[in-house]
């Protein structure tokens, strides 16, 4: 019985390989060369990865067997996530975090009703006290200033604040493009325009040489917070536009139900249209988040020390030369799995979300 | 009966409230703005920092690694505008080809009957597409580019291609003056051939005549042959060839911009990919099989009935990648590629020290440029556009 079965697995595993590998000779003999290629660029990654690879040891010297030095990565780690944060003062990092990551919780275990004040704390408390807790001039807490800031803690900070002020404004502004007064419609398709058809890099420039320009002397902008108004502004208009979509998709009835049952224009719009139009838009959403982690790699170039910023800070230090690709390697996979885990949780979403016939 | 009309605040009749709201926000708008540019002024006049366009006339006393048009020290910051640009709309041009043909045979390969392809092709783009593109410049600029052997010891190919850590160096064609016949020989040529194969393709729709396709190569290649062997003199190659240190003429093609091309090409290409699956995947499969039941084969399917329909669905979203390639582009400060943001936003910002001209003009030429591409993608795509009756 049990041999039966097991010739049946062969059988049906070589129908599959003819269906699938060697259908017809010319893709047989793709299947060939492609599988040459194949296993011979895993034997060399896979080397250097893993096994002439260096993991134990606590300088240079270690690292004498071809491979990858994660003694580099290892030694570093600490500055790769805090940045230039005093060692003292870490647990404020990861305090701050922590709560973070339960906000985010919160927000998937919490029941509708309470969401209101899940809302306020997300978007208002929780960033003025991680702020005032970070910076430390409150609270009896030693200051660090934010040139300190960096590393893994600095790349989702910005993100985080990216995305928290960029999905009022740009719902503001999706609704004043779609609005009736022209005034209103023309400047807020002005400013969504201008900052889609301009590179974040400009942006970035303009905040850091120009934003101090605009305010009058003595006031003085925090360089960090410069580049999150950039950023803000910028990743603003996307959202906008994600939103609008949304808003697009809304038959014209549910305006029209809203206003008849007499709601004003804010009431219709708060209880009635808003949680459908977002719920629909929450893929966009995430995309949008995804493009936005992703680009504030760009602050490295305005002299920040985010994640990519520090590594390359790290790859000139003289003790370590020559260990860019480990450098490169491990920001890869962190980049990799926050992004492909995003845009999987996306499409999961696509599909939970779709409730159309 | 008359009944008079109930009377109303004026602050609810909608036309009252929506033109005082208006004319608060543009109100509320304009002194925004004449706060910000009067603080603008107060502090330039405090620094010390000119306004006004004169510096674009001014000598910029800079080299620039790469540029199309002739540039030295004693050039003016207004030509080094022009050569920021230049070579802006070069990498950008060069990549937008580039990563669509990448993305067009990695979106067909991820459709592949093959199963190792098209796990090859999936791997690529979800490897790709999820890591920050800057990263990704860095990989090829520092790690990949500097890799390369020294100029003595480079890679080539048929000893006139070579491969170093200085750049990819390639035989240059050098033009004298008379050659410009052959140049518009060629123009009238390759325009000829294009209006002979429209007319014949117009006869063979109407009549069912056909002509031969010798006819078109013909007229492509007979008269620029011809030309060609006439003024044969006035064309010269020349190959790079290894002189002290380094390679002497030939076209050098410098490792910031092979590591950006790479770079935003791949990066670029993978969400083309994505793209083109989607837009195939939308062909109904009746399609393909009606294809099939007229006896075409596979590759001519593709090429005859499913790609030009599928097009209609694949323009709109790869007008949105090319522009995010050119403003991505903008990347090439990072690694020292010239272009106009280093150039422009960068160094002449910092010798000049007018950030608000500088960055307005680099701001307003994206600007320029982004609408620009999506007009020329929008004829395109009222040219492919099914016409309904």
């Amino acid at each position: 019985m049990q041999v039966m079965t097991q010739d049946s697995a062969i059988k049906k595993s070589i129908t599959w390989c003819r269906e699938n590998l060697f259908s017809s000779p010319t893709n047989g003999l793709a299947t060939v060369i492609l599988l040459f290629l194949l296993i011979k660029f895993i034997t060399v990654v896979a080397s250097w990865l893993f096994f002439n690879a260096t993991f134990v040891g606590d300088n240079r010297d270690a690292c004498n067997q071809g491979g990858a030095c994660w003694v580099f990565i290892k030694t570093r780690i600490d500055q790769f996530i805090y940045g230039f944060y005093p060692n003292a003062e870490r647990w404020r990092v990861n305090l701050v975090l922590a709560a973070f990551a339960s906000t985010i919780g919160f927000w998937f275990f919490t029941a509708n009703k309470s969401k209101r004040f899940l809302g306020f704390w997300t978007f208002l408390l929780f960033p003025i006290l991680s702020w005032n807790v970070l910076r430390g001039s409150n609270f009896s807490l030693t200051s660090v200033e934010t040139a300190k800031w960096g590393g893994v803690f600095l790349t989702l900070m910005v993100s985080t604040v990216g995305i928290v002020c960029s999905l009022p404004l740009g719902i503001i502004l999706a609704l004043g493009r779609q609005s009736k007064m022209p005034a209103i419609k023309t400047i807020s398709v002005l400013f969504i325009e201008l900052w889609r058809g301009v590179p974040l890099i400009t942006v970035l420039f303009m905040s850091s040489v120009m934003l101090p320009l605009f305010f009058p002397e003595g006031v003085q902008f925090d360089k960090l917070l410069r580049a999150l108004i950039g950023v803000a502004l910028f990743s603003s208009a996307y959202m906008a536009e994600v939103v609008r979509g949304g808003l697009q998709a809304i038959p014209k009835g549910q305006f029209e139900a809203a206003q008849a049952i007499g709601l004003s224009y804010w009431q219709s719009m708060r209880s009635v249209i808003m949680p459908q139009a977002l719920k629909m838009v929450i893929p966009g959403i995430v995309n949008t988040f995804i493009g936005l982690f992703k680009d504030t790699t760009l602050v490295a170039i305005i002299g920040m020390f985010d994640l990519l910023g520090i590594i390359q800070a790290a790859t000139t230090d003289p003790d370590w030369l020559g260990f860019t690709l480990e450098g490169y390697v491990f920001a890869a996979i962190f980049f990799w799995l926050c992004c492909y885990t995003m845009s999987k949780y996306s499409q999961f979403l696509e599909r939970k979300l779709h409730t159309g016939h | 009966m008359q009944q008079t009309p109930p009377k109303h605040s004026p602050w609810n009749d909608p036309k009252v409230r929506s033109i005082t709201i208006q004319v608060l926000i543009v109100l509320a708008f304009v002194l925004f703005a004449a706060y910000f540019i009067n603080n603008t002024i107060i502090n330039l006049t405090r620094q010390g920092i000119a306004s006004g366009f004169d510096f674009l006339s001014s000598t910029a006393g800079f080299a620039v690694v790469q540029s199309l048009i002739d540039f030295d020290e004693s050039s003016s910051y207004g030509r080094a505008f022009w050569v920021g640009l230049i070579n802006t709309l070069l990498v950008s041009s060069l990549g937008i080809i580039i990563a669509t043909i990448i993305g067009f045979i990695v979106g067909i390969a991820r459709l592949s009957k093959n199963w190792l392809l098209k796990k090859i092709a999936s791997t690529y783009i979800e490897t790709l597409r999820n890591i920050p593109l800057l990263l990704q410049i860095f990989f090829w600029y520092f790690v990949v580019l500097r890799a390369l052997p020294h100029p003595r010891d480079s890679y080539q190919w048929l000893n006139s291609f070579f491969v170093n850590n200085r750049g990819l160096y390639l035989p240059a064609i050098n033009v004298e003056k008379s050659s410009y016949i052959v140049f518009i020989v060629f123009v009238l040529s390759t325009f000829c051939s294009i209006f002979f194969s429209k007319w014949s393709r117009k006869r063979q729709i109407e009549t069912g005549k056909t002509d031969s396709k010798k006819w078109i190569l013909g007229i492509l290649f007979i008269p620029n042959i011809l030309a060609l062997l006439l003024l044969h003199k006035s064309f010269s190659i020349s190959f790079p060839v290894l002189k002290g240190f380094n390679f002497q003429g030939g076209i050098v093609l410098i490792p910031e911009l092979i590591a950006l091309l790479a770079a935003l090409s791949t990066y670029t290409g993978s969400f083309i990919a994505e793209i083109v699956r989607s837009g195939i995947l939308s062909i109904s499969k009746g399609q393909i099989e009606a294809a099939y039941s007229l006896g075409l084969k596979p590759n001519l399917t593709m090429r005859l009935i499913i790609i030009p329909q599928a097009l209609r669905v694949i323009i709109p979203p790869l007008t949105s990648q090319y522009l995010n390639l050119t403003k991505n582009s903008s990347l090439a400060a990072a690694i020292g590629y010239p272009d106009l943001v280093a150039v422009f936003a960068g160094t002449v910002l910092n010798q000049t020290g007018q950030a608000v001209e500088v960055i307005a003009i680099t701001m307003t030429v994206y600007l320029i440029l982004s609408l620009s591409i999506s007009a020329f993608m929008n004829w395109y795509n009222n040219q492919t556009m099914l016409i309904e009756r």
